[in-house]
């Protein structure tokens, strides 16, 4: 394959997900230098900073590709930042990646971190009454698990999906991250924990759905030409073969979060591809594969019912089969493709900015035989999905 | 603000919590969405402006009601209070919300239930017609939403 288009992946590296409140700069600027680390870099090697950014918790989150380079001590370096919600450390890596092959510089730290509040999110402050964000608050108290409990039960009601199925995801990723030094949640949870959780918006309960994390992850990427003369080979290198951070087509037909209603269909047909599925769709084509060729799969499991849309969505299974792929144990570390090895926002929960960046974190781990007890035999080609509210579409593929 | 209580004084006056997203004729309550007058696609909440279609290069927008029927795309129940804005009653009560397929203009909007009525009530598919309810109030005014109610049995549009 040609080796122009890709992006040599040279460092990962993360803080662990967990709850302090503390000032997110700090979870950064570990990941940062534990990514520099693996890179055998140094940080004023580091010719671009790629922030991914959240708009929450204020400033400095506005502006994160600077606020990580104050922190690592100003270089003169140029930034980015991209804000582009759970999706954001994918436009982040798209930034890096684009500066390098368009020749602008060599080699890049891409960087998201995040300290979250307590319980729900809720709208930024104040009275908002021409914010949707705010309205569906207001008038509907149409929280996050509210969307993802309309997917989940629309699973149940078209598909025959049980709460039993749900709970299989979770267990499955709690198994997968168990031993993984940076997850938050390292419980290995039976059907019976999740059944008999509390409901929070049914049919989803507690465990069904991700929490919200402080954490950081980085990584350093740079053009194939460096990773040559700073490694002297590039065989094996874990490289980005694609990058897509499409937007839907109108219409678009799916509720998604934080809408109170969907794009008519009534004078314009419909996509032939919806948006979720060109998300990963887009990734495919760039990279000229398709899902039977992939080792891995790291998806945006918000909630438990979600990972299953997203088996889906990736087209590891036809629209309504999730549920049979999941009972067949094909999706577990040790069948034919595992998804969400590294225990996914199951045990994470969610650090927004730096969520997109974890998973591709994840798949450069695995495809270099460094995921320990969660080592995917033989991964040579990993995808990552994600989709960020307000239209943010997000898939990287990784192969070595 | 407090949350609505059946004990309401007959002296508030009953207004929209949010203005111009649907009439509150207690009879036949609609949404209020905006067509475009060249393409005829719709939208809600309704706004001004440009058209959404990106082959249409209109940049007026019409109110227009809604249907008021339309079919369960899907729907869930709240377990637990929702932070502010929302004006959760306490102690909090679980209510339903539903997506609804609307008859005719092919787009699907969120909406609370009417009260009384549960998820367990409700299935992908079922026929629903638009109400309004009170949201909240407070000593002067009782701020109406719209809500997705089962259909009556023969109900026409």
């Amino acid at each position: 394959m040609s080796g122009e288009r890709d992006v040599a992946i040279l460092g990962v590296g993360m803080h662990p997900w967990g709850k302090w409140g503390r000032d997110f700069t700090e979870y950064g600027m570990v990941a940062a230098r534990a990514a520099l680390d693996d890179a055998g870099l140094a940080w004023r090697d580091i010719q671009y900073v790629a922030g991914a950014d959240t708009i929450r918790n204020g400033y400095p989150g506005f502006i994160a590709g600077a606020t990580f380079a104050q922190k690592l001590g100003w270089t003169g370096v140029r930034v980015s930042s991209s804000y582009a919600a759970c999706a954001s450390g994918a436009q982040a890596l798209h930034q890096a990646r684009a500066q390098i092959l368009a020749g602008y510089c060599d080699v890049a730290l891409v960087i998201g971190a995040d300290t979250t509040p307590k319980g729900f999110f809720a709208p930024v402050g104040g009275e908002r009454r021409t914010d949707p964000d705010w309205l569906r608050f207001h008038l509907l108290g149409a929280t996050n698990p509210v969307y993802f409990a309309l997917y989940a039960r629309r699973r149940m009601d078209v598909y025959g999906a049980t709460a039993e199925d749900f709970a299989r995801v979770k267990v499955k990723n709690s198994r997968h991250g168990f031993e993984n030094p940076n997850a938050r949640f390292r419980k290995e949870n039976t059907v019976d924990d999740v059944v008999n959780s509390p409901v929070v918006a049914d049919p989803l309960r507690l465990l069904d759905i991700c929490a919200t994390s402080d954490g950081a992850a980085a990584m350093i990427v740079s053009s194939m030409d460096y990773a040559r003369h700073a490694l002297g080979s590039t065989d094996g290198l874990p490289r980005v073969k694609a990058v897509s951070t499409v937007t839907p087509r109108y219409p678009q037909t799916v509720l998604e979060l934080p809408d109170f209603a969907t794009d008519s269909s009534a004078a314009v047909p419909p996509p032939d591809r919806s948006f979720k599925d060109s998300i990963a769709g887009s990734a495919y084509d760039e990279a000229g594969i398709g899902p039977t060729d992939l080792s891995l799969a790291e998806v945006y499991d918000l909630s438990t019912a979600l990972e299953l849309d997203w088996y889906e969505n990736i087209g590891l299974c036809a629209e309504g089969d999730a549920e049979a792929l999941l009972r067949s144990g094909d999706t577990e570390i040790g069948g034919r493709i595992p998804v969400n090895p590294s225990g996914g926002l199951a045990c994470f929960g969610e650090a927004i900015p730096a969520q997109a960046i974890a998973q591709v974190c994840e798949v450069t781990w695995q495809l270099r035989g460094e995921a320990g007890a969660r080592q995917v035999e033989g991964a040579t080609v990993g995808i990552t999905a994600n989709q960020g509210l307000f239209g943010h579409g997000s898939s990287v593929i990784v192969t070595n | 603000m407090v949350p609505y209580s059946e004990t309401v004084s007959e002296t508030v006056s009953r207004v929209p919590a949010v203005e111009g997203w649907f009439t509150i004729d207690p009879r036949e309550p609609h949404l209020i969405g905006a067509r475009c007058p060249v393409c005829t696609t719709i939208v809600f909440p309704p706004r001004e402006g440009a058209c959404p279609n990106p082959e249409c290069d209109s940049d007026t927008l019409e109110p227009t009601e809604l249907s008021r029927r339309g079919r369960v795309w899907s729907y869930t129940e709240n377990h637990y209070a929702p932070p502010p804005p929302y004006v959760a009653a306490d102690p909090f009560e679980p209510y339903a919300l539903a997506a609804v397929e609307l008859d005719d203009d092919g787009l699907v909007v969120l909406g609370q239930v009417a009260r009384g009525v549960s998820a367990a009530d409700l299935h992908v598919g079922m026929a629903m017609q638009l109400e309004v309810d009170t949201l909240y109030r407070d000593d002067d005014h009782e701020y109406l939403v719209y809500v997705w109610a089962p259909a009556a049995p023969g109900a026409g549009r």
